[in-house]
């Protein structure tokens, strides 16, 4: 086990820069989650950290070692890839005990590793199988068990889960929380995919462009996101933004319709920004939960509904602007139907239109 | 009015039937019923006169057929494993080539676009012990001030022809090489490093594995290249001198045209043939467990 710093990590390909200059510390037994759009440089990262890619600036550390020269077989990692990365001419066996082989540890010693990393993803009745031989899960299992066997200091992932159906994905996702609790090593783990992220991380770091935009625990991203990029990527469905302008303490919208501005915010008047609104806070009336302190209400056509059982996903538009709200206890409700929806104002948030930022604190 | 007509199905497959018959099934019966006779290609009536397993039986029993039998498979081993392993290792230099590869690529086909009559020709010169490039560059050097008998010695005669024969299909590996190396997964590589492997033990663990198949694609069609191997020997040393280096094409092709005894010749050449055989059918069963091993299935 250990922890990893990156210390003002570069990557550039030519004159074209992938990851500028990011400082991201990770304690011992962590679980951290590089999360971001496609491109956004958080493979590279951890490719960085493996050894896989050259370090064009900046500092990893691993322990209390730089490791920026060091070959990856040096960094005592593991890493589980997305295409599972098996050896195809070994047996499941053969694939969990090659890193031990490789070390020239003794045969006993592999076996006991092997069996034991075969017993934790119940691997045993496949050991003798070729990879050809086995199922998506099975190649994902027997890719985490190749890592196990090896104690390493630092695990990492990169988008471990994206070639699996979705409900292998959430079987697997559990399963690897399950490995964490266990083995309690150091984890990097990159994903597409927000709510791999938001189940999974000890704390997730959002990433864009090359930037790290945020670090914080699942909850922290979701309750405070810095700004409307964070806040749209992180949680489903992602959260509604309104343009409008500060009038008196409202944010008055383009269509002319005023909504009281969260509670605990000072912005001055005339400041362009955007309102943010999760699903989860604007209900139907009747349909909704208890209301608190701060309701504001509005009037909005309903254009579309999703019905997922205990409650209705409705799209609405509002000065132009498609929303969705959640409709808890569901009735069926027509396309065309206006319905009053209410908005629970202290859990809405404030960004600034022009930078995205957020308005609070 | 009625006519016998042949079915329609037939009519269709005739064309492909008298091709077959006419290029491939009467030479071969013909051939094969000529070695159980003593056809003498100036006497063309013994071709009727049945002499059963005869000409089978002097062969077995003749040491020159043997021991061009026995070069043959010498020639075959050497020469296939110095192609196969120059043809991995420029192979691999090839696939680390960022600028210009396919320029390289075109470039290693040049010596398989000569005629192997010409190459004959060119090694003969480059060998000849008085006038050849080699005997001239070593005396150059000071390395030696003998001339080095290269074509007519039996062992420097072999080694030169397998010099020539290496020159010319070296890349025929290395081509097919290449394309493993292309088709090379690069994933299970990246995981092997992390894995702890240094460059070596994952070119031995990972690369070479999923090689395998690809090299024994190109063992198979040229060891049938190679065990019919007859123009390079024929213009450097005509099997000589005094039959040391003999192959078993040479032999036959001599003993059927030169001595005109054709029934022999073929004789020998369907025991040869056996042994093609038996290299391609080797070879193919090792791509079979090859490509099993990597789960490619079968």
């Amino acid at each position: 086990m250990a922890q990893v710093q990156l210390k003002n990590v570069v990557k550039k390909y030519g004159a074209v820069g992938v990851v500028h200059a990011i400082n991201l510390d990770i304690a011992e037994g962590e679980f951290v989650v590089l999360v971001g759009p496609s491109g956004c440089g958080k493979s590279t990262t951890l490719r960085m950290v493996a050894g896989l890619e050259d370090i064009s600036g900046g500092e990893v550390i691993i322990g209390d070692r730089v490791v920026n020269d060091l070959p990856p077989r040096e960094r005592n990692l593991a890493m589980v890839f997305q295409n599972y990365a098996l050896y195809p001419h070994m047996t499941v066996r053969e694939n969990l005990g090659f890193s031990l082989k490789i070390a020239k540890r003794p045969q006993a010693e592999i076996d006991r590793a092997v069996d034991e990393a075969a017993g934790i993803l119940s691997l045993t009745p496949l050991l003798d199988r070729k990879p050809g031989a086995l199922s998506g899960g099975q190649r994902q299992r027997v890719a985490m068990g190749r890592a196990i066997v090896r104690h390493p200091d630092v695990f990492l992932f990169d988008e471990p889960l994206s070639n699996l159906d979705a409900k292998l994905r959430t079987q697997m996702r559990v399963e690897i929380k399950k490995l964490h609790q266990r083995v309690g090593s150091t984890v990097i783990y990159v994903t597409h995919d927000q709510i791999e992220a938001m189940t999974l991380a000890d704390r997730i770091v959002i990433m864009r462009d090359g930037h790290i935009v945020q670090v914080g625990t699942p909850l922290e991203v979701f309750e405070n996101p810095v700004n409307t990029f964070v806040a749209t990527f992180i949680g489903s469905p992602p959260m509604n933004l309104l343009e409008g302008v500060i009038r008196a303490g409202q944010v008055v919208l383009a269509d002319g319709t005023a909504i009281p501005q969260p509670p605990g915010l000072n912005v001055a008047e005339g400041r362009k920004v955007q309102l943010g609104i999760r699903a989860d806070n604007i209900m139907p009336e009747g349909h909704a939960l208890p209301p608190t302190a701060h309701m504001a209400f509005v009037e909005m056509p309903v254009i579309l509904t999703e019905p997922l059982g205990t409650e209705t996903l409705l799209y609405a538009t509002l000065s132009g602007t498609e929303m969705q709200a959640k409709m808890l206890n569901p009735r069926p409700v027509s396309a065309g139907e206006r319905m009053r929806f209410g908005i629970a104002l202290d859990k809405c948030h404030l960004f600034d239109a022009e930078t995205g930022n957020s308005l609070r604190g | 009015m009625t006519r016998n007509r042949l079915p329609p199905w037939l009519v269709l497959l005739l064309p492909a039937v008298i091709i077959i018959l006419a290029v491939v099934a009467i030479p071969l019966v013909l051939s094969l019923y000529s070695s159980f006779t003593p056809y003498h290609l100036t006497r063309p009536d013994t071709l009727w006169k049945w002499t059963g397993s005869f000409n089978y039986i002097k062969a077995a029993t003749d040491p020159n057929f043997w021991k061009a039998f026995g070069r043959t498979v010498l020639l075959l081993t050497i020469a296939l494993n110095a192609e196969m392993l120059l043809g991995l290792g420029l192979a691999l230099m090839v696939s680390k080539v960022t600028h210009g590869q396919r320029a390289l690529r075109t470039a290693m086909m040049f010596p398989m676009m000569f005629s192997p009559i010409l190459v004959g020709f060119q090694f003969k010169f480059i060998f000849n012990d008085n006038v050849g490039l080699v005997n001239n560059a070593l005396q150059s050097l000071g390395l030696t001030d003998v001339a080095i008998p290269w074509l007519v010695d039996g062992n420097l005669a072999m080694f030169a022809i397998i010099f020539a024969e290496v020159w010319t299909s070296t890349s025929v590996f290395a081509i097919l090489i290449l394309a493993g190396l292309f088709a090379l997964p690069q994933d299970p590589l990246e995981a092997a490093k992390v894995d702890g492997c240094t460059p070596w033990q994952s070119f031995r663990f990972v690369t070479l594995p999923f090689l395998m198949p690809f090299i024994y694609i190109a063992m198979a069609i040229r060891s049938l290249d190679v065990a019919r191997a007859y123009d390079i020997v024929q213009v450097m040393t005509n099997g000589g001198p005094a039959r040391r280096t003999e192959l078993l094409w040479t032999l036959i092709g001599r003993t059927g045209y030169v001595d005109a005894r054709m029934g022999y010749a073929n004789a020998m050449g369907y025991i040869a043939i056996l042994l093609s055989i038996g290299f391609t059918v080797y070879f193919f069963l090792k791509l079979q467990t090859a490509r099993r091993e990597l789960g490619m299935g079968d």
